[in-house]
């Protein structure tokens, strides 16, 4: 390492004002930063620093993310087996789902950061560590079968857009991720929903080549109870592809259609642990979303008129983007409420409102991601009113002893 | 019974050197440095040139704004130097001190026979009004103005500070003398907190004061805290706020008659090898306590103060004005981490639970650690301020500079130092207590 760090030395005065690579400056520090932690002291203020910083907050985000990712890559093969009727190792599964993702993640980190570098060497800034989640995210909530162009587009519209313009990382007001899917939901709905998008039923590089079986049937279970005829919930069971019924089971642990990042509740709330154990994503947010969830759909239960609006509370947990959007979007600190009584209220009514989309919109099985955005555009207005609350009551004390 | 309050927002950052509570003697030094910069709030202008004599006592300069209030010389001897920066500013001055001190004699008064005034004038006169601060803007006070109340603390909870039931052994007389003196200079009551660990009987049987006791982590010794718990300042109030220590030296004022700037301080951090308590006059030159007592090899980092609020100094500074307290730690700018992101070691601290934290004390260097960025993680200050203020929302509205909302968030209460832990913290790594200094300045120029 201390060969690299002395080359590194070395080619700096290239990249610094008046050298010939002076516009890349950026991007080397970035790869530089990530190598090594950068040695400048600090100038004014205090003399010690706390050991986080900005990389190691995005860091353990990923590694929050790694279960949801790794299960859901494994179900991505498990169900491209069962639909093609073969009868294949874990391992086989498991590299299938790896080969069928890695092109989305690529292409979401290309663009993303490509963009992020330019825009940070244009305002003669270091690159800021935002884009690492977010790139991560966005293939995780597109389904398995979306085009690359579209995830590129998407990218890069929503970061430009939806980030860069406001001022880059910390200044967005809207979830970077959940625009690139919103823009794809509203912009190619036809990619984006029904049941020929969620399950990879192609070869993928050559893998997994096959026929599909017969009675093959791509919709996820919230897709199929929004649109079925049954009347009670009682009577409705959720189908797997083949037909066969879904287990409790199968949805907690995510061998279930469905895009990679929702299908395993259970890898969701790994992650979740080690989000609140490192103190990195709020779990006050993530209870109240849940706690919104639950409220609403007991109100909906008790004046049901169809299947979906009788489904419990535990299937709108484990079914959906609810989990995923309630433990890893809702809680992006920049775009949340950023006081601890607000957090409350906003969580709160993310789940509340995704639960009545869900419910009474059956063009939109998938709630959560509308709710959060919507919720991201109140955020500030609800800090506003916590805040005055504070405002007030030093204005009052004031009053107060100025009476006396 | 005093009132006992607990402060459970904060952080105690435990690092390695503190000192051990032995009074190790006295040291002087040739010469003696007083830099002007060190009194926020006033601009100086000499009361002396290169070749006068001096007494301990005699003013080297007074402030433009307010003619009668004047900085004595810690030593006496010849004005040797007056080193001045850009714009003529005065950036230090410095006394040939005598072999022994000679001092100014103002004459030992009883405070009872006094009145305010009188008061208020000997403290001036000995040039010794700057160890009185006040909220708002955390500047030296203004004498005009009167004080709704004056707050001393009686404890210091910053890393590796001096120990304040060690340092007042002895001294209790004139602690003592000292509050009864700013007792007659409010209206309004004299506030003594302490900590619920302190022994020292000047600070648990003062008189003429209200004792409060604080229990907690840092920064329940700060004095803003215990004002914002006590009796927070208002728009158009005026505090006048203290320490202990230097409560005293306006005691020996009174009780000697001389302006006796003596200090005891604690030399302390990681990369000290004996560590200790010494007796100096502010201004001292600090070389011969670093000479071949501290770690060689790498370079270092001097500071006059604690880790978190003192003043970079080089090996040849001197103490400055209002420090009890001098840290040497290692500057780490030789230091090269690789992967520090992905790091498992046990070297890191973090006040969370992003790095592993494990009970013992750390060895921190001076690095950054990270590069500026935009606020991004929230909560991450409120965590460490426990004063009923958002400081995001306050720091934000100082950079943009909106003075309404700054008023209306509590920009009259806080100073600085208050966002010491704050900037200790923060994953942006953005210079807060510049900002928060800055601001204030800024504001009292708006508003005067």
């Amino acid at each position: 390492m201390k060969a690299l760090k002395k080359y590194l030395d070395k080619i700096k005065p290239n990249f610094e004002e008046g050298g010939k690579l002076h516009w890349l400056y950026s991007s080397f520090d970035a790869f530089e930063t990530f190598l090594f932690v950068p040695n400048t002291t600090s100038k004014t203020g205090v003399h010690i620093h706390d050991a986080r910083d900005s990389k190691r907050t995005m860091i353990i985000v990923i590694v929050a993310l790694l279960p949801a990712l790794l299960v859901g890559m494994y179900n991505v093969g498990l169900q491209h087996y069962m639909a093609v009727g073969q009868d294949v190792t874990l391992l086989t599964k498991f590299i299938y789902g790896l080969i069928a993702m890695l092109p989305l993640i690529v292409v979401s980190y290309v663009v993303g950061l490509g963009i992020e570098f330019a825009m940070a060497q244009v305002k003669k800034e270091e690159v800021a560590e935002g884009y690492l989640v977010s790139g991560m995210l966005i293939p995780m909530i597109v389904p398995i079968d979306t085009p690359l162009w579209m995830v590129a587009v998407a990218v890069a519209f929503s970061v430009i857009f939806a980030k860069e313009v406001f001022g880059g990382t910390g200044y967005n007001i809207f979830n970077v991720a959940l625009i690139a899917r919103a823009f794809l939901f509203f912009s190619y709905p036809s990619k984006m929903s029904g049941d020929q998008v969620w399950v990879r039923t192609a070869d993928t590089f050559g893998m997994g080549g096959g026929s599909v079986i017969d009675g093959y049937s791509g919709a996820t279970p919230l897709g199929q109870i929004a649109t079925t005829d049954v009347g009670r919930f009682g009577e409705f069971t959720f189908q797997g592809i083949t037909g066969q019924p879904l287990s409790i089971s199968d949805m907690f642990f995510g061998f279930i259609p469905g895009s990679v990042g929702e299908v395993s509740t259970f890898a969701i709330l790994l992650g979740a642990l080690i989000l609140i154990v490192t103190g990195v994503g709020s779990w006050k947010t993530m209870l109240s979303v849940f706690l919104g969830g639950l409220v609403a759909v007991l109100l909906v239960n008790s004046f049901a008129q169809n299947a979906i609006m009788e489904m419990p509370v535990y299937y709108h947990f484990l079914l959906g983007g609810f989990a995923f959007g309630a433990v890893f979007m809702a809680t992006d600190p920049v775009t949340s409420a950023r006081t601890e009584k607000g957090k409350w209220i906003f969580g709160f009514f993310i789940g509340l409102i995704a639960v009545a989309i869900r419910v009474f919109n059956p063009g939109y099985p998938e709630g959560m991601m509308l709710a959060i955005l919507f919720m991201n555009a109140f955020a500030p207005l609800i800090d506003f009113y916590v805040i005055d609350a504070n405002i007030k009551r030093r204005a009052r004390r004031a009053s107060v002893t100025t009476v006396q | 019974m005093a009132n006992r309050i607990k402060i459970k927002k904060g952080l105690q950052i435990p690092l390695l050197g503190q000192s051990e509570e032995t009074l190790r003697g006295r040291v002087s030094s040739e010469l003696v440095r007083i830099c002007p910069e060190d009194f926020h709030g006033i601009t100086p202008k000499l009361a002396v040139k290169v070749g006068d004599t001096v007494k301990a006592g005699t003013a080297l300069f007074y402030d433009k704004n307010q003619s009668d209030m004047f900085f004595a010389s810690p030593v006496s001897g010849v004005v040797t130097e007056v080193e001045r920066g850009e714009k003529r500013r005065i950036l230090h001055i410095v006394v040939q001190a005598d072999k022994s001190t000679v001092y100014e004699d103002y004459g030992s008064k009883e405070i009872a026979a006094l009145t305010a005034a009188e008061v208020k004038k000997s403290v001036l006169d000995a040039g010794i009004w700057f160890l009185i601060r006040q909220r708002p803007y955390d500047v030296v006070a203004a004498p005009d103005k009167q004080p709704r109340d004056i707050f001393v603390t009686g404890f210091d909870t910053a890393p590796l500070a001096p120990s304040y039931d060690f340092v007042l052994q002895g001294q209790e007389a004139d602690l003592q003398t000292g509050l009864d003196a700013l007792a007659k200079l409010t209206a309004g009551k004299v506030y003594l907190s302490i900590s619920t660990k302190t022994k020292n009987k000047g600070l648990r049987d003062a008189n003429n004061v209200v004792i409060t006791e604080f229990d907690g982590p840092h920064p329940a010794g700060n004095v803003g805290v215990q004002i914002n718990k006590l009796k927070p300042v208002n728009r158009g109030e005026v505090v006048w706020t203290l320490n202990a220590l230097d409560v005293v030296i306006i005691g020996r004022l009174f009780n000697k008659g001389i302006v006796d700037l003596t200090r005891t301080v604690a030399l302390t951090g990681s990369e000290v090898k004996q560590k200790g308590y010494y007796q100096m006059v502010i201004g001292t030159e600090l070389k011969s306590l670093f000479s071949h007592n501290v770690t060689e090899g790498i370079s270092l980092r001097y500071i006059s103060g604690n880790p978190l609020t003192g003043h970079k100094i080089d090996a040849n500074g001197v103490l400055r004005a209002y420090d009890a307290q001098v840290t040497v730690i290692p500057e780490g700018d030789d230091v090269h981490e690789a992967f520090g992101w992905a790091s498992l070691s046990p070297k890191r601290y973090s006040a969370g639970c992003t790095y592993l934290t494990l009970k013992k004390k750390y060895r921190l260097d001076a690095r950054l650690l990270g590069g500026p960025r935009a606020i991004i993680v929230s909560n991450e200050y409120d965590k460490v301020f426990p004063m009923d203020i958002f400081p995001e929302q306050l720091i934000k509205a100082i950079i943009a500079f909106n003075i309404d909302k700054m008023e209306a968030l509590g920009i009259y209460e806080v100073a600085p130092e208050d966002f010491a832990l704050c900037e200790f913290v923060d994953t942006s790594k953005l210079e807060l207590q510049h900002i928060v200094r800055t601001g204030l300045d800024m504001l009292r120029k708006e508003m005067e």
